[in-house]
């Protein structure tokens, strides 16, 4: 049996390789998938939405509704993983106290931690804002702000962090992330504007000065906060469920 | 973008291998902890590779959650259940 799918694999494997000769060659602008709307939004995106990466333009703007739903997504899954893990201890009154001198805390892990943290959180929040300009964004602000809070509970333990961002608070903020993002959306329909079209806002922010186009750039930054917001939460509240086995208990 | 694409294609020599044998590596360990910190170095050369083809905001998240956040959250299952895979 295991010759046989050895066998089927190298074949398959030989079958894609061929196909992938045929493929054009890397980075050629005429190749097929290049050819509809890319010449578009590389000429265009810039004077349209005043961000220079159009990458982020692409994402948030233009394909806005995928990214919506990508959020929705995260958003799910970190529900999902709540439902099938999560145990509570309200009917067993069992009492979880943080242990303040647990043998295995280590002094320079903890004090390490202590100082890293607050540099990746930092560092998260100029990614969010300066996704417009360099790479990154909400989705990779959000992960590292997340990150920054596993490594916390990595090196105290999971009781620590959650003393200090409560499990509730972690869901309710999750799903206000998304909120943001389709109030964003839903305040343009309310400005006569198409939904997620973030330049109908500068009907309202024209008094400080925002024309539609730097509108396209403003709300695109709003769309990020709140991604960023979810991501760092369904991180967070997907580590303790995870780590803890859904008793929240101590953590790893 | 000014840099010359064909000046990376030495790269390849190096990373492209590296991805192929972390990718047969994590598959092959019956620990599951090791291989989840191996997946973590496939995740890494991937993102190695994004940035070698210039697209800097996908190697970000590779990076990101690839190499960073999924292999916690791999190693924290993987201290849960059974240790050692079974094939």
């Amino acid at each position: 049996m295991k010759l046989v799918s050895l066998l089927v694999t190298l074949l398959l494997g030989a079958l894609l390789l061929t196909a992938a000769a045929d493929f054009p060659s890397w980075g050629d602008p005429h190749s097929p998938a290049s050819l509809h709307v890319s010449d578009y939004y590389i000429e265009n995106s810039l004077e349209q939405t005043a961000v220079p990466n159009f990458v982020t333009s692409i994402l948030a703007d233009y394909r806005g509704y995928d990214t919506m739903f990508e959020t929705t997504v995260i958003f799910c899954a970190g529900l999902t993983v709540l439902t099938l893990l999560r145990r509570s201890h309200r009917k067993e009154k069992k009492v979880v106290t943080p242990r303040p001198n647990r043998e295995d805390q280590d002094l320079i892990l903890t004090s390490a931690a202590r100082m890293i943290a607050p540099m990746m959180q930092i560092f998260a929040l100029y990614v969010v804002a300066h996704g417009h300009h360099s790479p990154g964004g909400g989705f990779q602000g959000g992960v590292i702000l997340g990150a920054s809070f596993i490594l916390l509970a990595l090196s105290y333990d999971l009781q620590t962090v959650l003393g200090r961002l409560k499990e509730r608070v972690a869901l309710i903020m999750s799903g206000i992330g998304v909120a943001i993002y389709a109030g964003i959306g839903a305040g343009c329909l309310l400005l006569g504007g198409n939904f997620l079209d973030y330049g109908v806002w500068s009907k309202v922010l024209g008094v400080f000065g925002v024309t539609p186009v730097t509108a396209r750039s403003h709300g695109m930054l709003g769309v990020e906060i709140g991604v960023a917001i979810t991501v760092m939460y369904i991180m967070f509240s997907l580590y303790a469920d995870l780590s803890s086995g859904g008793e929240m208990d101590e953590g790893l | 973008m000014n840099l010359d694409p064909g000046l990376l294609w030495q790269f390849d020599f190096l990373i492209i291998p590296m991805v192929i044998i972390c990718a047969v590596a994590a598959l092959t360990f019956r620990d599951l902890i090791t291989s989840a910190v191996v997946f973590g170095a496939y995740s890494f050369f991937m993102c190695l590779l994004w940035t070698e083809m210039l697209a800097v905001d996908v190697a970000f998240t590779e990076a990101a959650v690839g190499a960073g956040v999924s292999t916690v959250l791999f190693l924290g299952t993987a201290l849960h259940i059974k240790r050692r895979a079974k094939d």
